[in-house]
């Protein structure tokens, strides 16, 4: 179980309450749960690293518990209680320094936990019909959150009493009406202090606490559908969104323009995240597939059924692609090895072959491989 | 002049080399193609005897290599090889990943506890309420008639206008389990919005190619109040299955039959086909079938989780024509 869970890139959630893993280099998807205690309450809601390092997982289900899975072991280690049901599902979930975990569940309360108390430690409460919460990667105190007629606030959960930016609402329209928003997703862009969201009336807004404007400093508009995921992509730049229908795009801040569609999706997009260091997207939705789309050429890279709607993904910060550990490969070399000399050694001797065969390690082999392969070449050349 | 190069490719349309030569001579044009086609002729009337001549000619060896295969295989009797099956673009479809595997737990639990697994469990019986767009005229009438003497427990009722986020929450607490609206475009039905309660998927279809009762030839009486069985065929994939559940659960469960009708709901080529027979089985093997009832073509457009919301719903399938017509050999249900 170990193995495999170390291998997967990609983690996700599903409806089921199944977490998966998919290994993009050898295009396995892996489920890692108890086929027995299946639930549809324990419908994964909330996915997030539990360190730094990440090698823990934090999964958060519908019915308030929030279950700890070691990637090193491959199983689930431990599971605490972090709320009521009956507040609502998980909206964001986040990892404090210190082992401190930080919820947020639909009716609005911010709650910060403690591993050795079963109460929370801070509080706060963020409004009603809170959609999304999303931590600061740079300022790990700071969270925002945002949801159905609720603007985008930022907290500071040392000083939980009020909020550090409240946005303030669009200017009426052109008739005088009140333009109605609900934030479904947000992404804090890293260089500057500024919040991208993106609402289900199929706008996306910036937000710069750092200037006196309160409303949006820049509005953009894509399709005609909610905007259900989010995720800025490592330029800066660019942010890739998705909404209902399936349709994900790259929409470019400076300009405001769309840079690409991205196709395939034919169901509702629920998660997207783009790869820290890869021009890489990764997006789950209701359709049970996962799909991988290279930025740069929009092309669709890998795509996974999995058999169950997905409701969030995590990409680890390694190279989707590669094949396991280093230490892994070198192991595997060495057994080869061991294992090849075993059986050499308890064959007859035959004068100066058994030397030869014995000298023949994995690498010399392929050395020789790769000189019949010229060999070969050079052979097809000459006939031509 | 004129005559070599037409004479020369009278002789025979397969002798390619030898036209080429002497078009070689006759034109003397510096690049040449290697292969002569008859679609190179300028002289619309001469490409045109070309051109037949050229289909004879094939239609010719066509004929003969039948001829000759038949031949040989009433020569070899018995040990002949068996024959071979024609290509139909059902026999090439892509595998599609997303088929169901029969003994695949994780598509059972799924199944098991999903929006329909109260009909499924028994717990409920399915009540229906057709109703169509607004101010529907002749056709639409008398199509939603007929369903509803084919869908047992089916109500009919006039749309006043009214919004359907509203009669939703109102057929959810007169127990009904499924709302049925019958779009109407120039007098004729052409999209149906099958709803799920109380939070089921909502699915969106075209609907083409309807036949009222008195446009059938050769039909049954009318249909009797007696539940229908129910033929789903060829739902294969996890996209059909959901689909195929949206239909069983319209009608009533009951494994003892009474009544000798059944409704079909046949998916080819992401096309369903509905039909609606009374059958007698005149012994073991053979059986009688007189068809009652409309008939109709369905396809899915769009299958939203939740019940009816257009603006703010989640899909989990959209049709994308433009995405999904680049194979003709894929097919979603």
């Amino acid at each position: 179980m170990g193995d495999r869970s170390r291998l997967c890139s990609v983690w996700l959630g599903s409806e089921t309450g199944i977490l998966k893993g998919v290994s993009l280099s050898r295009k396995q998807a892996f489920n890692f749960c108890n086929m027995s205690h299946l639930s549809r309450e324990q419908e994964v809601r909330a996915l997030c690293w539990g360190d730094p390092a990440e090698s823990e997982l934090l999964v958060g289900s519908v019915d308030g518990s929030v279950k700890t899975f070691s990637v090193e072991k491959g199983s689930f280690t431990e599971t605490r209680r972090c709320g009521d049901p009956a507040d609502g599902c998980f909206s964001g979930l986040a990892v404090l320094s210190g082992s401190a975990l930080v919820t947020c569940v639909e009716s609005g309360t911010v709650r910060v936990w403690r591993e050795d108390s079963g109460e929370p430690v801070t509080e706060l409460h963020a409004g009603k019909n809170v959609s999304r919460m999303r931590q600061s990667p740079v300022h790990r105190h700071k969270v925002g959150t945002g949801g159905k007629e609720n603007g985008l606030k930022i907290w500071d959960l040392e000083k939980p009493e009020q909020p550090v930016f409240t946005a303030k609402n669009l200017r009426d329209d052109w008739l005088d009406l009140r333009q109605p928003y609900w934030v479904r997703d947000l992404a804090f862009i890293p260089d500057s202090d500024r919040v991208v969201t993106c609402s289900g009336y199929h706008q996306v807004h910036v937000f710069d606490p750092s200037t006196p404007q309160r409303r949006p400093v820049l509005q953009l508009s894509f399709g005609e559908y909610p905007l259900t995921a989010l995720s800025l992509a490592p330029g800066g730049n660019t942010v890739v969104v998705g909404n209902t229908h399936g349709q994900v795009a790259m929409l470019d801040l400076r300009t405001g323009l769309v840079c690409g569609a991205l196709k395939g999706l034919s169901g509702g997009v629920r998660g997207l995240q783009c790869h820290p260091s890869q021009p890489v997207v990764a997006s789950c939705g209701l359709d049970r597939f996962l799909r991988i789309h290279s930025l740069d050429d929009r092309r669709l890279q890998h795509k996974v059924y999995l058999k169950s709607r997905l409701n969030c993904l995590l990409l680890a910060s390694r190279d989707p692609e590669d094949k396991g550990t280093v230490d892994g490969i070198c192991q595997e070399v060495k057994e080869e090895d061991e294992e090849e000399d075993e059986v050499w050694d308890t064959m007859e001797r035959v004068g100066d072959t058994g030397e030869q065969m014995k000298r023949k390690s994995t690498e010399e082999e392929e050395g020789e491989q790769q000189q019949k392969k010229k060999s070969k070449m050079k052979r097809k050349k000459g006939q031509d | 002049n004129f005559m070599s190069p037409e004479g020369a490719a009278k002789k025979s349309g397969a002798d390619q080399e030898e036209v080429e030569v002497k078009m070689e001579k006759t034109e003397a044009e510096a690049a040449f193609p290697p292969t002569f086609s008859v679609s190179e002729i300028k002289n619309k009337q001469r490409r045109h005897l070309m051109f037949m001549k050229l289909k004879q000619e094939k239609r010719k060896q066509k004929i003969q290599l039948k001829k000759k295969k038949k031949k040989e295989r009433e020569a070899l009797g018995d040990k002949a090889p068996p024959k071979e099956v024609p290509k139909t673009i059902e026999n090439q479809r892509v595998y599609d990943e997303t088929t169901v595997d029969p003994e695949d737990e994780e598509v059972r639990f799924d199944e098991g506890t999903d929006e329909f697994s109260a009909y499924f469990n028994g717990l409920t019986n399915p009540k229906v309420l057709i109703t169509t767009s607004d101010r529907p005229r002749g056709r639409t009438v008398k199509f939603c008639e007929q369903l509803a003497t084919v869908i047992p427990n089916a109500h009919v009722y006039y749309r006043r206008g009214l919004a359907l986020k509203r009669i939703i929450p109102q057929c959810i607490a007169r127990n009904f389990t499924y709302l049925m609206v019958i779009n109407e475009d120039r007098k004729v039905p052409n999209g149906l919005v099958l709803c799920h309660l109380p939070d089921g998927p909502t699915a969106h279809f075209k609907v083409s190619s309807v036949r009222l009762r008195k446009e059938m030839k050769r039909r049954g009486k009318d249909p009797t109040e007696h539940f229908p069985e129910v033929i789903l065929n060829n739902f294969s994939t996890r996209l059909g299955h959901s689909i195929g559940r949206l239909f069983a659960a319209l009608f009533p469960q009951d494994p003892q039959f009474v009544g000798r009708q059944v409704a079909t709901f046949h998916n080819q080529r992401d096309f369903i086909f509905f039909r609606f027979h009374r059958y007698i089985f005149k012994n073991e093997k053979k059986v009688g079938i007189q068809e009652l009832g409309p008939r109709f073509t369905l396809k899915l457009r769009s299958l939203q989780k939740g019940t009816f919301d257009s603006k703010f719903g989640e899909y989990e399938w959209v049709l994308k024509r433009h995405e999904m017509d680049a194979c003709r050999r894929k097919f979603q249900l």
